[in-house]
């Protein structure tokens, strides 16, 4: 079986975003980035399902301008077997991703799709469910942990109140939480091989999919400031503000 | 216009999170509810403000592949499907956008008019306003930030749907709930949470119980607590956990990781208790502690 897995090239999760002065969106430019955390997940779990027999091959792909082969060459150095590229400079949002990934899934014939649940920076959620229901395959989102057998895989899924396990017949399009595993780092050597694994490029303009967005961003703004606060000595003292300053207790 | 909710029920009233996502809906027009499982549509039928309960008891586990094909043959009905941004809503949801080749608008915290919202991107460090040209516009909807609607309404019309065919590709195994005396995070007056700086998980129970126990406060945790195994995943306040906007937020022992600011920073007022002076939570707390939560906790406990 093969398993794709989509990944995004995104603001690094430890560096605090700036909301560009114009309004129009947050500061990417010479800002570091790197491959969405929770995609990082989705490709750990895939290449230890290769590892235990289950999959394969394991197929990176990723949708941007020509400079997301970075995070592409990262999947690899952690283990990617190859990688696509779907090539656009336009900003897409879930709904052109998801016809994206489709037409590469219709290409590669995955058994399994694994990814992240939610992009840190648009923190949509959206994707994963979206592309399911294109294919109409059965979805185990919020995964944290994921078996195989018989043709089928059950997905415990992280939810409100606890944790629900479901059971997918494959193919099957799987979402991954933060607790599904710890991903590897990828080693020098391996970096170093990951420069030779292939990589193809695909323009996105050739697949037939309307990327023109359907949710228009008016406007980016800094949200409100809180007012800076005040350091107690005491419990004594806190106490007394939270009931007489405050009027909270 | 038409708005259409999915809602949830739990313990046999509707979660307060669903009706947050009703008060939202009632800036599209007219609003029906949508309630999936053998709950009962009574509930649901006494909200107010809501013209129609469809009730679908036959999907007892509101799988998605079933509900969102479910809610797709409601979908030329409405001009707005919404729900709470929970598990349940973020699950369906996307799926039913996809469905109908929609971009769904997630986490919505502000309505502008019919067609334009207000939502957190970048873990709450921006707000963008997005104006959408889907004709049915799908979305979740931050509960803290709509005010929920009250359960003495009129008794509206219950209808009971049938369920799609369905095709077993999807089957519900097991649910393991964890068991909770407290409120519910999410529309607790007050949480109190704890971080690593609590050491292990009977700390969460020596130290943050009685002062929870003397406020009726909510207990959360923050991710590193969570992926210690100090407290169980549903207590995880922050971006990959739960948005909360209690009237007081007490943070012990965390220090502060943008992650875990975008499930709290909207909180009218944070304490927090922390023996590292530098650490950032200080810098969105109203009040501020420096010290060490073992001997403060326990004197906080004494003095509330």
């Amino acid at each position: 079986m093969k398993v794709l897995v989509p990944v995004k090239r995104v603001v690094d999760y430890n560096i605090k975003p700036r909301v560009a002065a114009d309004g129009s969106g947050v500061e990417t430019q010479g800002v570091k980035m790197s491959m969405n955390p929770f995609d990082e997940i989705a490709l750990e779990e895939a290449l230890r399902l290769r590892e235990k027999g289950q999959a394969d091959e394991v197929v990176a792909v990723t949708i941007g301008p020509q400079v997301a082969q970075d995070v592409l060459r990262t999947a690899m150095a952690m283990g990617a077997d190859r990688a696509i590229l779907i090539q656009t400079d336009a900003e897409v949002e879930p709904r052109a991703v998801s016809s994206l990934l489709k037409a590469v899934v219709e290409k590669e014939q995955p058994g399994l799709v694994s990814m992240g649940k939610q992009a840190i920076d648009d923190d949509m959620n959206a994707t994963g469910q979206m592309l399911a229901a294109r294919l109409g395959w059965p979805q185990g989102t919020f995964a944290s942990r994921v078996e195989i057998a018989d043709g089928r895989v059950e997905v415990a899924r992280e939810v409100d109140g606890g944790t629900e396990t479901v059971s997918l017949s494959l193919p099957a399009v799987i979402t991954a939480d933060l607790r599904l595993n710890e991903p590897r780092y990828a080693s020098l050597p391996n970096i170093m091989k990951a420069r030779k694994k292939p990589l193809e490029t695909i323009e996105a303009g050739s697949l037939g999919v309307d990327l023109t967005p359907h949710l228009k961003i008016v406007s980016v703004a800094e949200p409100p400031e809180r007012k800076a606060g005040i350091i107690v000595e005491t419990v004594e003292e806190l106490v007394q503000k939270l009931k007489t300053e405050a009027k909270v207790i | 216009m038409t708005a259409l909710v999915l809602i949830e029920v739990e313990n046999g009233r509707v979660r307060q999170a669903s009706r947050s996502a009703i008060a939202a809906a009632s800036h599209f027009g007219d609003v029906d509810v949508l309630l999936l499982g053998e709950a009962p549509a009574e509930a649901a039928s006494r909200l107010s403000g809501i013209r129609r309960a469809l009730h679908a008891p036959s999907l007892k586990h509101a799988l998605a592949e079933q509900a969102a094909a479910l809610l797709a043959g409601l979908a030329g009905s409405y001009s707005h499907i919404l729900s709470a941004a929970s598990s349940t809503g973020k699950n369906i949801l996307p799926r039913l956008a996809g469905l109908l080749d929609v971009q769904p608008i997630s986490d919505v915290v502000a309505i502008k008019d019919e067609s334009t919202f207000v939502r957190p991107i970048y873990a709450g460090n921006a707000l963008a306003t997005v104006q959408s040209s889907d004709s049915v516009k799908i979305m979740t909807i931050r509960s803290s930030s709509f005010d929920p609607v009250s359960e003495d309404g009129n008794e509206a019309a219950i209808e009971t749907l049938e369920t799609p065919a369905d095709d077993g590709k999807s089957r519900f195994v097991k649910l393991e709930q964890s068991q909770s005396d407290r409120p519910e995070l999410e529309v607790a007056r007050v949480v109190i949470s704890g971080g690593k700086g609590l050491k292990d998980a009977s700390n969460f129970h020596t130290l943050l119980e009685p002062v929870a126990d003397r406020l009726g406060a909510a207990i959360g945790a923050s991710r590193a607590a969570v992926d210690s195994g100090f407290a169980p995943n549903e207590m995880q306040v922050g971006q990959t956990g739960k948005v909360v906007a209690p009237e007081l937020y007490i943070a012990t022992g965390l220090s502060g990781a943008i992650q875990h600011l975008a499930g709290m920073k909207d909180s009218r007022v944070i304490v927090a208790i922390n023996i590292d002076p530098e650490a950032p939570i200080f810098k969105v707390a109203d009040y501020g502690m420096v010290g060490d939560l073992f001997e403060i906790l326990p004197a906080l406990a004494k003095a509330l």
